[in-house]
């Protein structure tokens, strides 16, 4: 027989006394869950079709709904758990792979939540950012070891002899990293590219290639060139702040990217380069890529292309040789280097993969500042770290670990109404997020969702001021790996000496 | 003066303003109440025109050369100081010339109390319109 | 908390260490007995060219294992225990000895100056030597220089090292009051390494990353402590990347972006490249120190000026203090320019030029220019 019945996740409820039959549920579900039966005249719902979206909860004007985790049971089994057999019934019903969207919902240790951070009290004032200034410019770039200076004029006076590697300059160490025009829509991308320049900072075009009419904020773009080379052309490079070169994505290590043909409108066949309908696969790995040296020979060429006027970066996701790779990277010539957690979001990853493969990038990130700096080549390449950066503390952290700024994804689409109900893959995005629908693409108007993500930014950087003062520092270059700052409860003593901290009450 | 201008690219064919209009003109203005109760015997002054994935919101459009005005037999339809276009409900017989005359159809009956039109009076008691104010998606904008 | 005090004679003329002691012990408020001390420039005129080191002992086994590193590494032009006087309020102090060596000739393998070389050499050793674990600590290794430190009030530590015995062109002074590490004879100011010498009153938030910039080009941060790693970044500014003291003190207390960004652009370039490249060098938190070198001293407060420092002079001397009130009580001219530097504001005193050269001393550069010596 079939499992069917098994597979319903959520359970809609409806207060038939305040339901007024006024159907706006039913038009916003895209998913179909809610229908009105006019005979009956009065509304349906089907559990079996929800996403946990919470759209209609969100809409329905009195409250009459509230959509919860189907109560239903199986058998009680801490090993052979609801999630584990519904996976089963899945792929015996269909015979596919599991898809999911977002990032990993597997219980993992997470160190953020581990990790303390420290305040100044009595010997050291804290500063108090609404009285002094709280720097938190940072800039990202090879730097050279040392400075270069010449003398000028009678007086001698000192000036800068070389001329410095280009850079990006952040007025807040908080960028969006890529998601691609494809999966997401125009109006999503155009939101992250209207807060990325009013609030200083760089959104990131993912491989979805980069619309002509997105050029005015291409001072704070960065562009990707991904395995399938979507978009990719000079003046796409040329037009950039930055060329971000991904090499992976911390949700699906080792695993390309696969547009559906039926997302690829008109506007999107224009920018990725491709016909319009066909399916946009990015393969596995670039396929001139197979080793570092090509890595370098890409980094070049990719320097060539912008006339050396552009930082290159390199993505990796966070695997367990991260550190070695990244040392790779640095000496490939790579400007910055991006590391992907393994809890990073996606538009659709193989369940499998998103769930098991890849490690946190509390750890990476630490053990590839700490590589870097055993080499003494931290200064030749900026660090920037993503993949579940939930909030102000955990960019905090992310710096003093030795990050020079973070990636938000996640984090920006909640912003703008992301309900994390991990279905971007089926492009029905009640949200009008991960979608190229007409009817849902129109529900994200990017004159509220920039304006949320500006808000999102201006409120993490106050918040980082504030831990900033608290532990005396008023810029945050004094934070940047300055893993002093940090304590550890709840860890093992292997991955304190990974993270490069110390255990709480322990102090100097 | 001030009017509600909609923006269909960023309409989403909710209804909520239709909902919130209904409430604003109902006896009670309670939302579950007024529907239980009043449905039916008189509608929103605001109608979502939807044709595919294209919606609007469309209400009365107080034009500077307002028909209505001139067809109404009673002189009921009258501009306000402020511009807008009313009816005074006293004065209203019900003969529904304003109804026939209106480019944009968004005039209708009102059963309440006696047979009155009932159209758009940009909420006098509100800073912004009920309809503005329910939009989530700032599709329509009082300005 | 913290005293410091700074006293330059400006025509290199030296006097003894009572007026130093004397400065100190009028900030005897800001330590709490738990550690002072004092640095002297130009206090052995008769061994002018030779490194002198001050080493702390824990017993005599680390003294005879470690002047076997000196032997191997230096010719020892003479060694004495350093002449102190047995206090009953001087608890426990170490074996405290003191060298005169000679550097062999270095291999030429080495790129930089003779100068520089030599410093490099010193530099290895004084690592050497403290992270060896053996129960040494250099408390200093300079030329015709030394610093006098450990655990008592100043004006304790000034009896018990017959500072009255010593005359110098510049002393330094500190009065401690410990936060972070326990009072110990090592970790009481001044720092020294070479010529450099340093007192610190504060307390540094970025001290962690300040020790692994420094620790990624070969420092050992023996004591753990801000001030050390401080005098370590001046060390490397100055000597490892060649800066110029003005532009060092830039790299440590930066003006703040949105100053930077109103400079003319050449300046703004200089600052913008200054602060992205020595980042990790930022000190930030509370910071008022006096830098001794073999040309001058430097005081310097930090970037938001969060701990007292003043500065003064008279017709032939110049003084650095927490308080003025240290500089008024030792003060045998008329003072002018009494004045508070603003947050991050070198100010930088040194030695002028004299016209009866007697004696030929090296300079940071290399060169040989005239000392004065009485």
């Amino acid at each position: 027989m079939r499992h069917k019945q098994n597979l319903v996740e959520f359970k809609i409820i409806r207060d038939r006394e305040r339901c007024i039959q006024c159907e706006v549920c039913a038009r916003q579900c895209a998913f179909e869950a809610h229908i009105f039966d006019a005979d009956a005249r009065e509304m349906e719902s089907v559990d079996a079709l929800c996403a946990g979206c919470q759209r209609c909860v969100s809409l329905c004007p009195t409250r009459a709904l509230t959509v919860i985790k189907n109560p239903q049971e199986f058998r009680p089994d801490s090993y052979w758990t609801k999630n584990v057999l519904q996976g089963i019934y899945k792929q015996a019903d269909t015979g596919g792979v599991l898809l999911s969207g977002m990032g990993t919902d597997k219980i993992y240790k997470s160190y953020w939540d581990r990790i303390l951070l420290d305040a100044s009290q009595v010997t050291n004032p804290s500063i108090d950012p609404l009285r002094e200034p709280m720097e938190l410019r940072t800039y990202l770039g090879a730097k050279p070891e040392k400075i270069e200076l010449r003398s000028v004029g009678k007086t001698r006076k000192p000036r800068l002899a070389v001329k410095l590697a280009p850079q990006l300059r952040l007025e807040t160490p908080i960028m969006f990293s890529a998601m691609s025009y494809g999966a997401i829509s125009y109006n999503t991308i155009t939101a992250l590219a209207r807060a990325a320049a009013k609030s200083g900072t760089f959104w990131n075009t993912g491989e979805g290639g980069f619309p002509k009419a997105l050029y005015e904020y291409a001072p704070h773009t960065i562009v990707q060139v991904a395995s399938g080379r979507f978009g990719v052309h000079s003046g796409y490079l040329n037009a950039a702040s930055a060329v971000e070169i991904k090499i992976g994505q911390g949700a699906k290590p080792g695993i390309g990217g696969h547009l559906p043909g039926e997302k690829v409108s008109r506007l999107i066949s224009e920018t990725r380069m491709i016909p319009e309908g066909s399916d946009a696969i990015s393969p596995a790995p670039h396929h001139d890529i197979y080793s570092i040296e090509d890595l370098a020979q890409l980094i070049g060429a990719l320097k060539e292309a912008t006339r050396y006027e552009k930082p290159i970066s390199v993505k990796i996701a966070a695997v367990h040789n991260a550190a070695a790779i990244a040392s790779g990277i640095v000496r490939a010539g790579a400007d910055i280097v991006a590391i992907d957690g393994f809890r990073g979001g996606t538009g659709a990853a193989p369940t499998r993969i998103r769930d098991n493969v890849g490690i946190p990038i509390e750890l990476a990130l630490a053990s590839v500042d700490e590589r870097l700096r055993k080499e003494g080549i931290r200064h030749r390449a900026s660090i920037v770290a993503g993949g579940g950066i939930r909030n102000s503390a955990d960019v905090v952290k992310a710096i003093a670990l030795g990050a020079d700024a973070v990636y938000i994804a996640t984090s920006a689409l909640v912003a703008v109404g992301c309900h994390m109900c991990q279905k971007c893959y089926t492009g029905k995005c009640n949200w009008g997020i991960a979608t190229q629908n007409d009817y849902l693409v129109k529900r994200l108007n990017p004159d509220i969702a920039s304006e949320r993500l500006s808000n999102l930014l201006k409120a993490w950087s106050r918040e980082i001021k504030e831990m900033l003062g608290g532990m005396g520092i008023d810029a945050i270059e004094s934070l940047r790996g300055n893993r002093l700052r940090l304590r550890a409860v709840d860890m093992t003593d292997t991955e304190m000496t990974i993270l490069g901290i110390k255990p709480a009450g322990e102090s100097l | 003066m001030k009017k509600i201008y909609a923006k269909p690219e960023y309409c989403m064919a909710c209804r909520l303003c239709e909902i919130a209009c209904f409430v604003k003109h109902s006896k009670s203005k309670k939302i579950i109440k007024a529907f239980r109760e009043e449905r039916g015997e008189f509608q929103a002054r605001i109608i979502v025109e939807q044709s595919g994935p294209v919606s609007f919101a469309l209400q009365c459009r107080h034009c500077e050369d307002a028909g209505c005005i001139e067809a109404c037999l009673t002189g009921a339809m009258t501009r306000n100081p402020d511009g807008a276009v009313v009816c005074d409900e006293n004065k209203c017989v019900g003969c529904w010339s304003c109804i026939m005359v209106c480019p944009y159809g968004v005039i209708n009956h009102d059963r309440r109390r006696k047979k009155i039109a009932a159209k758009c009076d940009l909420c006098p008691d509100k800073n912004t319109p009920a309809c503005v104010e329910a939009c989530p998606n700032e599709a329509l904008v009082y300005e | 908390m913290c005293g410091i005090i700074g006293i330059i004679n400006l025509d290199r003329r030296r006097f003894s260490g009572e007026l130093i002691a004397k400065g100190l012990s009028h900030l005897k408020d800001r330590g709490n007995g738990l550690g002072s001390g004092y640095a002297g420039y130009g206090i052995y005129p008769d061994n002018p060219d030779d490194w002198c080191f001050h080493i702390f002992f824990t017993s005599e086994d680390a003294r005879l294992k470690t002047e076997q590193r000196l032997d191997a590494a230096f010719k020892v032009t003479k060694k004495e225990p350093l002449p102190v006087k047995p206090m009953t309020s001087v608890k426990r102090p170490p074996l405290i000895w003191r060298y005169f060596l000679k550097i062999p000739a270095i291999r030429p393998t080495s790129t930089g100056s003779a100068e520089e070389r030599e410093k490099k050499y010193i530099f290895a050793l004084v690592m050497e030597i403290n992270s060896s674990g053996e129960g040494a600590f250099v408390a200093s290794s300079g030329k015709n220089m030394g610093i006098f430190k450990g655990v008592g009030f100043p004006d304790e530590m000034a009896e018990f090292y017959r500072l009255d015995e010593y005359r110098a062109t510049a002393w330094t002074a500190h009065n401690r009051f410990p936060t972070n590490t326990p009072g110990w004879w090592g970790g009481a100011h001044p720092f020294g390494l070479a010529e450099l010498s340093l007192v610190h009153n504060g307390e540094i938030s970025s001290f962690g990353i300040n020790k692994r910039y420094l620790e990624s080009f070969g420092y050992h941060l023996a004591l753990q402590t801000d001030s050390e790693a401080i005098l370590y970044l001046f060390d490397f500014l100055t000597r490892i990347h060649r800066l110029p003291l003005e532009i060092a003190a830039v790299a440590l207390t930066p003006p703040h972006w949105e100053i930077i960004d109103c400079l003319p652009p050449d300046e703004k370039k200089l600052y913008t490249a200054l602060r992205m490249i020595y980042a990790s060098c930022l000190i930030n938190g509370p910071s008022a120190l006096v830098l001794g070198f073999d040309s001058g001293m430097m005081g310097l407060n930090d970037r938001i000026k969060l701990r007292p420092l003043v500065a003064a002079e008279s017709k032939s001397f110049a003084y650095i203090s927490s308080e003025e009130s240290g500089i008024v009580a030792v003060a045998r001219e008329k003072l002018k320019k009494i004045r508070h530097p603003a947050a991050g504001e070198p100010v930088i005193f040194k030695y002028r030029p004299t016209k009866n050269q007697i004696k030929p001393v090296t300079n940071r550069d290399g060169s040989k220019t005239g000392g004065h010596q009485s």
